[in-house]
């Protein structure tokens, strides 16, 4: 029952997904339609575009990144497949994501990335660089509390 | 940025997602993502998780436990993790649900509903040990890729199913089996349906023993479709990825099983040891199999505070794959002595045993409780993290907690 729940949950997400495509793409025809020749202001942008692009305290807020150059083609290439997170929880040296990359477009259908590779790599190393951890790590506590019982 | 410019690349890119062509050539803009609005609901919700585990990625989902919440003998599912390589099969009808039994050691494939594998076959309940192989990953140095998993990646739960050996027995197998190796409905991240995310298995040997099982209850309920509803295949003590989720078919191999994630460095270690960081050719790469000797302190959270006079109660879990944990220790001087915990016999093989001390500290000031398990064979849990690989496997470093004594 519960597990029926959860596929109709899932199901569900995916329609309102293609109805909302279907609608950014209507409003993005006639939106290029209306605007092709005059150069208004008063472009009718679909609100989830503009909250994809909000960034506060140097943070892209739809995906965790850091907004700095190369961030858009890291974006674009990188998260169609898995989550934003999957990148930003790791570190890499540059020839470790080369390597990363070339696995996934060997095992996992990532297409050619052209220039954009080496604009994506530095993105990602200099924004997410490796820090030693040595042979074991200081123990990280969370929060100190009273221990009762 | 230009508006412009943004919205006509925005409508050639939705456009181009609605028609399936790969939209993302040539084309700088950030719409290949679902929108945040839109993106899957809340996890927690969606899967029964308590909200203190821990999101590692959103796709594929992926989310661990923290020590602490490992507390219960048995695993529930609100404290389980989650680990996917693919995206979780949207509908699934039980009532269509077959498996398959075929490969090149099997003479005539047989396919079974649910229920003839429900009716026809002995029914058995185990707790077993299930561990992501990349538990502890996020310690490794230099960083190894993938999901950064800490100590949460590790469950042990109820599984009641059928013997994965009493239904290929019914199927007949020849003698050059060597391998079985699963197939599912989880579909790939790229969407290709030609492409599987995973497909893994384990020797003959481990295919044949009494507690691997082709389960379809977890804790005496349908298993939750996260962890592999309506069927999944379950070897404890091995890494999770083994334990195939929505499994549809197992095909019995006459070579070692060459699905996706089996080669390469995917669930795969040096043979030989070799230096952090050192690059190894495929050639030099080994299957891991058991999971090695590991522990938890589960009780009381990291970072407890209490006066001189008390002592304090620890308790936790201990596991060793294949084998037996044969004793179990604690040091509060950085390892310079060890005691020895109380240690339960494990309720069946493959199940995780719990521990459990009452120390006392000899003045106030800042501690560290680290346990050590040593396996039926004298292995014991390194105090480092262990030797690196490329993926960072098998991290069974001691489990830590900082405690000041007031």
């Amino acid at each position: 029952m519960e597990n029926e729940r959860i596929t109709k949950g899932i199901i569900g997400t995916y329609r309102v997904l293609i109805v909302l495509c279907v609608l950014i793409v209507i409003i993005s025809i006639v939106g290029l339609y209306f605007f092709e020749k005059k150069d208004s202001k008063f472009i009718a942008i679909p609100e989830e575009e503009i909250g994809q692009s909000e960034v506060a305290n140097g943070i892209h807020l739809a995906t965790g990144f850091i907004e700095a150059p190369g961030m858009q083609e890291t974006i674009a290439n990188c998260t169609t497949c898995h989550s934003s997170q999957l990148v930003i929880q790791n570190r890499m040296s540059k020839q470790a994501w080369h390597a990363t990359i070339d696995w996934m477009q060997e095992t996992q259908n990532l297409w050619p990335l052209g220039d954009n590779e080496e604009i994506i790599i530095d993105y990602l190393v200099k924004n997410y660089p490796s820090t030693k951890k040595g042979r074991r790590i200081k123990l990280q506590v969370e929060k100190w509390y009273e221990l009762t019982e | 940025m230009n508006r412009r410019k943004f919205i006509t690349k925005g409508a050639v890119v939705s456009m181009a997602a609605l028609t399936g062509i790969e939209f993302v050539f040539g084309n700088n803009i950030p719409f290949g993502y679902t929108p945040l609005v839109f993106q899957q609901p809340d996890p927690f919700t969606l899967f029964n998780k308590d909200k203190r585990m821990s999101v590692l990625n959103n796709k594929p989902w992926n989310i661990e436990a923290k020590a602490h919440l490992l507390d219960d003998q048995v695993t529930p599912n609100k404290f389980m993790f989650i680990r996917n390589n693919g995206i979780i099969p949207e509908q699934i009808d039980t009532k269509k649900w077959t498996l398959t039994i075929d490969g090149e050691s099997v003479k005539i494939p047989i396919t079974f509903s649910l229920q003839d594998l429900k009716t026809k076959f002995k029914q058995y309940t185990y707790q077993l040990t299930l561990e992501c192989g990349g538990n502890g990953r996020s310690e490794f140095d230099p960083p190894a890729k993938g999901n950064q998993w800490t100590i949460g990646a590790v469950s042990c739960a109820n599984w009641t199913g059928v013997r994965l050996k009493d239904v290929l027995k019914e199927v007949g197998f020849s003698d050059d089996a060597v391998y079985v190796g699963y197939h599912a409905a989880d579909q790939h991240l790229s969407r290709n349906p030609k492409k599987e995310p995973i497909s893994r298995g384990a020797p003959m040997a481990k295919a044949l023993q009494d507690e691997t099982l082709l389960a379809f209850q977890m804790n005496g309920e349908d298993i939750p479709l996260a962890h592999g509803y309506p069927l999944r295949l379950v070897a404890g003590g091995w890494p999770a990825s083994v334990s195939g989720k929505w499994i549809n078919r197992i095909s019995v191999r006459n070579k070692i099983h060459d699905g996706p994630k089996m080669g390469g460095s995917s669930y795969r270690v040096p043979c030989k040891s070799v230096a952090p960081g050192e690059k190894v050719t495929d050639e030099d790469m080994c299957i891991i199999e058991s999971m090695p000797v590991k522990s938890l302190i589960t009780y009381p959270m990291s970072g407890a505070m209490l006066p001189i006079e008390r002592s304090l109660k620890i308790r936790g879990h201990a596991w060793a794959g294949e084998l037996e944990v044969h004793k179990m220790e604690y040091s509060i001087d950085f390892g310079s002595t060890w005691t020895t915990c109380n240690i339960d016999k494990p309720v069946n093989r493959l199940a995780w045993q719990h521990f459990n001390a009452n120390i006392t500290f000899p003045k106030v000031g800042y501690y560290e409780v680290w346990a050590r398990a040593t396996d039926s064979q004298g292995n014991s849990q390194p105090m480092l993290v262990p030797g690196w690989n490329p993926k960072g496997y098998l991290n069974n470093a001691c489990h830590r907690i900082a405690i000041k004594i007031t």
